[in-house]
């Protein structure tokens, strides 16, 4: 199984390929499509993420050791962003989890999505898988 | 008579570029650009006369105290007020209601059991203010429903004008809707029972032309940054008689006459509602801002201009299967446009015309009961206009959208 950082470096060959933004874009947008999505049922207050603009919803689940997400939000974009999280994250330890620095957010130049104030919601996102695995490791975050 | 290219060349920022393409700036609503002659005045004074005003005898405090109250002179012309101490200076709208709210509540004229009757439209400086009111004072809010068009029928609001209501905050024209409410009209009903108004002017002073005397409303209120001016400075206009009944909102300097342990007595108006040290830079910039305005807004070429854009605007938007724009329908309105696209989130659409180059804004636009009411959600776009923007950028507006809503559509 890839390391992290491995998965991180793909995608950041992936989106080298991109000279425009709209293409980068165009892409994300593939990719929300793409994404195991969130049971209906399990959209509820307990695993949305409200942001200002946007909502998103993520669920954690634990075998062997190894942690599982699904996420899903109502603006196509940001499910685009959150889709690169959860390859990064799916199936990896939590120890792995809480490791990663994530630099592959910045390498491909979504950085701007992970401001606070930005609408979409995706450091909240970052927080809350980052405590799921906290929680399953057994150790604050 | 000018002619949009000599208004566009006023402003230096129109000239950037976003994404190597022309900037389409369509959030003027949330703020607006600034002239060159607003720019070189802040530089001005910042390096030749920066001292703080009021105080000092020498000479950069007096040509910064000139420079302000010139300022003062130039909102009081601007809005046709009856006295220059009826123009208190302020950080902007929010401010301005927040004064009135606190100071209406604190002199007593808001009791138990008192209501505040304001629209359906108001955004949220012309709501949290008044709800925080009404907490010190047992007081409530009373909402009066705007008609499907957007429009505020003046019987159903003079029915609304029960006993117990004792002001009434309106926009001049929401930041949602755009659409021109009858403000002289309601506060001839308002007057004719007692109750006074305050007009939430910030978008009404950008596309009309506004005499607060004709009008005859109590409280006026608008921000600088949305009508050419720098941001950190606002206006209340308040009739004279009111701003003498309320008590001070902050104490500090500037402010008082005189000041011991025992007892302080108030400066006169207007400087009794302006403790501490002003944003006296931005409040200077408000005579060339605001003369540009003014010479706008009774430029009847200028009049067609903005005819055509509104025109533009809204064959652009009807163009798009399944755009709903918030009252497109009502016979007055001003070229700002709030609407949803049919199985395309606001937040994506706006993300996405950035990157060609329009800025739009997205979400609740800080009116979220209005949006609420209007999408059942909480987002919509809008797309907001000055008579600094041209139909070749309402085209470009256009086709952008159209691509955005192939690319986003689910």
């Amino acid at each position: 199984m890839k390391t992290i950082a491995e998965i991180e470096n793909e995608i950041i060959d992936e989106f080298s390929v991109f000279d425009e933004w709209l293409d980068k874009y165009e892409y994300l947008i593939d990719l929300g499509k793409e994404m195991p999505l969130v049971e209906e049922s399990d959209k509820n207050d307990t695993n949305i993420i409200e942001g200002c603009q946007s909502r998103v919803w993520l669920t954690c689940t634990e075998e062997c050791g190894r942690l599982h997400f699904k996420a899903d939000s109502d603006a196509i974009i940001t499910k685009g962003i959150i889709s690169l999280l959860v390859r990064v994250f799916e199936g990896q330890t939590p120890e792995d989890i809480l490791a990663a620095d994530l630099g592959f957010i910045d390498a491909i130049g979504l950085k701007d999505n992970l401001s606070p104030t930005r609408a979409g919601g995706l450091a909240a996102m970052i927080k809350k898988i980052r405590a799921f695995a906290a929680a399953y490791s057994g150790k604050e975050d | 008579m000018r002619k949009v290219d000599e208004i566009r060349a006023l402003f230096p920022i129109l000239d950037r570029k976003v994404e190597g393409k022309d900037l389409v700036y369509f959030d003027n609503a949330a703020t607006s650009q600034r002239p060159r002659s607003v720019l070189d005045l802040q530089q001005e004074l910042c390096s030749r006369s920066n001292a703080n005003i009021h105080r000092a005898v020498h000479t950069l405090s007096m040509e910064a105290t000139e420079a302000y109250e010139k300022g003062r002179d130039a909102v009081r012309d601007f809005l046709g007020a009856e006295s220059r101490e009826e123009i208190i200076l302020t950080s902007g709208t929010t401010a301005s209601i927040n004064l009135v709210a606190h100071c209406f509540a604190a002199a007593g004229f808001l009791k138990n059991g008192d209501k505040v009757l304001l629209s359906a439209a108001e955004h949220h400086s012309n709501i949290v203010p008044w709800q925080i009111a009404c907490q010190a004072t047992g007081a409530g809010l009373k909402v009066l429903e705007v008609e499907p068009d957007g429009t505020i029928d003046l019987q159903k609001f003079s029915d609304s004008l029960t006993d117990d209501v004792k002001m009434v905050a309106v926009a001049h024209v929401s930041n949602i809707l755009g659409v021109v409410n009858p403000v002289k009209q309601m506060v001839a009903v308002a007057h004719s029972k007692g109750i006074p108004v305050l007009v939430d002017g910030a978008q009404g002073v950008t596309h009309l032309k506004v005499d607060v005397t004709d009008i005859d409303c109590d409280f006026y209120a608008f921000s600088g940054h949305k009508i050419y001016a720098p941001t950190g400075i606002g206006v209340l206009y308040g009739k004279k008689e009111w701003l003498e009944k309320l008590p001070p909102y902050m104490g500090g300097g500037d402010m008082v006459e005189s000041v011991s342990f025992e007892k302080t007595v108030y400066a006169d108006l207007p400087l009794k509602f302006e403790a501490g040290t002003a944003n006296y830079v931005a409040a200077a910039c408000l005579r060339p801002a605001l003369e540009i305005a003014g010479e706008l807004a009774s430029d009847a070429a200028v009049a067609t201009h903005e005819k055509e854009l509104m025109a533009a605007m809204e064959s652009a938007l009807g163009s798009i299967n399944g755009v709903k724009v918030a009252g497109i329908d009502a016979p007055e309105r001003i070229p700002l446009y709030s609407f949803t696209i049919e199985g395309v989130h606001p937040l994506d659409a706006a993300m996405l015309i950035d990157k060609m180059g329009v800025a739009l804004r997205s979400g609740h636009m800080c009116a979220e009961p209005i949006v609420r009411r209007l999408t059942g959600g909480s987002s919509m776009l809008r797309a907001s206009l000055m008579p600094y923007n041209t139909v070749g950028e309402v085209e470009v507006f256009a086709r952008a959208l159209a691509r955005v809503v192939i690319m986003l559509r689910q």
